[in-house]
């Protein structure tokens, strides 16, 4: 029963992430990426990874689409010297020749699968990750946790408190980053303008 | 055969990879770069979840108010109610869903690759507002995006 949601969201998978790969529309890609992301929370959904679904959709497909959204439109190809922005403006050159990428895809792929046949088969419950460590998360968070009932939510907030610390701070490095990049130019046309403005009261 | 049935997640996430990977090193447009990377990653996030599934498993949010007595079992797996069942269930946990007839068995999948993804999930978003905002700064510079023509300008200057 569940393969017959399963295949046609793996299938819809690979064939968005081929359209991202093939086609030359900046925006259509950046649309295309959102899609996958969605379609890869579903996947999540069905894995029994509900937070990971939730927090993907609204983050890889939400936010990360709008950011690059916003990055297509300050940075447009000028195909004429006024006017409005077309989708030319957002095409991609062509590209030179891919039968070398292709090879080299070809040859990494072949490896990664040759490395796969000593992997513990899907939903196996006597996979190593299934059996360590003992007593796992799912018995001891209870106890450790008052009756919490997202598992999840509990090693996230609690054994791994220090680790989501660690990441609001990438986070906060990150913010002020951008902040930083993207300012820069604006304090440069700001120090010249008021420096004209002092050489011509001089 | 078997090995198809086994192993089709992790090829499927193999092919998406890949397809990522073709995209960094392929397209010289620094925008498409991004998005390669962000399917890369997305797959590795895909490949973390696909381990933590357990057949028949469901999400691990714990049910009801049973508070104490219960005692989990096979691994992540599985949580049992009744005692006399607390002490075995190391077992398959097939066995206890085949003789579950007073014992009352939930098969719960690994919370540990969720957490992980959930910490990856953000730290990438971190990662590419900073490359996008990386690209606007080189837009203004150089006036294109195509990784090529900057480095053209960069030898020709």
């Amino acid at each position: 029963m569940m393969d017959f949601i399963v295949i046609p969201i793996l299938a819809l998978l690979a064939a968005t992430a081929v359209t991202v790969a093939r086609i030359r529309n900046l925006w259509a890609a950046v649309m295309f990426t959102g899609i996958y992301s969605f379609l890869s929370a579903s996947w999540m959904l069905i894995l029994d990874a509900p937070d990971v679904a939730f927090t993907e959709a609204a983050v890889g497909a939400g936010i990360t689409t709008i950011l690059m959204l916003a990055t297509l439109s300050l940075t447009p190809r000028r195909h004429r010297k006024s006017g409005r922005l077309s989708s030319e403006d957002f095409e991609e050159r062509p590209s030179k020749s891919p039968l070398v990428p292709l090879l080299i895809v070809t040859i990494t792929g072949c490896a990664l699968v040759y490395g796969t046949f000593d992997m513990p088969h899907f939903g196996d419950p006597n996979a190593p990750i299934q059996v360590y460590p003992q007593p796992s998360f799912v018995e001891k968070s209870q106890p450790d946790m008052h009756g919490l009932p997202n598992v999840v939510t509990a090693v996230l907030a609690s054994y791994r408190g220090y680790d989501t610390l660690g990441e609001t701070a990438v986070i906060f490095t990150a913010g002020i980053a951008v902040l930083l990049i993207l300012r820069k130019n604006t304090d440069d046309q700001g120090t010249s303008e008021s420096q004209s403005v002092t050489g011509e009261n001089a | 055969m078997t090995d198809f049935l086994g192993l089709y997640n992790y090829w499927i996430v193999i092919f998406l990879m890949m397809t990522g990977f073709y995209i960094v090193i392929a397209r010289e447009n620094l925008i498409k770069t991004i998005i390669g990377l962000n399917i890369f990653q997305t797959s590795v996030f895909l490949l973390y979840i696909t381990m933590g599934k357990v057949t028949n498993g469901t999400a691990p949010i714990l049910k009801g108010s049973h508070s104490g007595e219960s005692h989990g079992a096979e691994g992540h797996g599985a949580e049992s109610h009744g005692a006399e069942h607390g002490q075995e269930l190391h077992s398959a946990a097939e066995g206890h869903l085949d003789s579950g007839v007073e014992a009352v068995t939930e098969i719960y999948s690994n919370p540990i690759p969720s957490v992980l993804m959930l910490t990856a999930i953000v730290v990438g978003i971190a990662t590419t507002a900073l490359a996008l905002a990386l690209v606007v700064r080189i837009r203004e510079e150089y006036g294109t995006i195509e990784e090529d023509e900057i480095l053209e300008m960069d030898r020709n200057s």
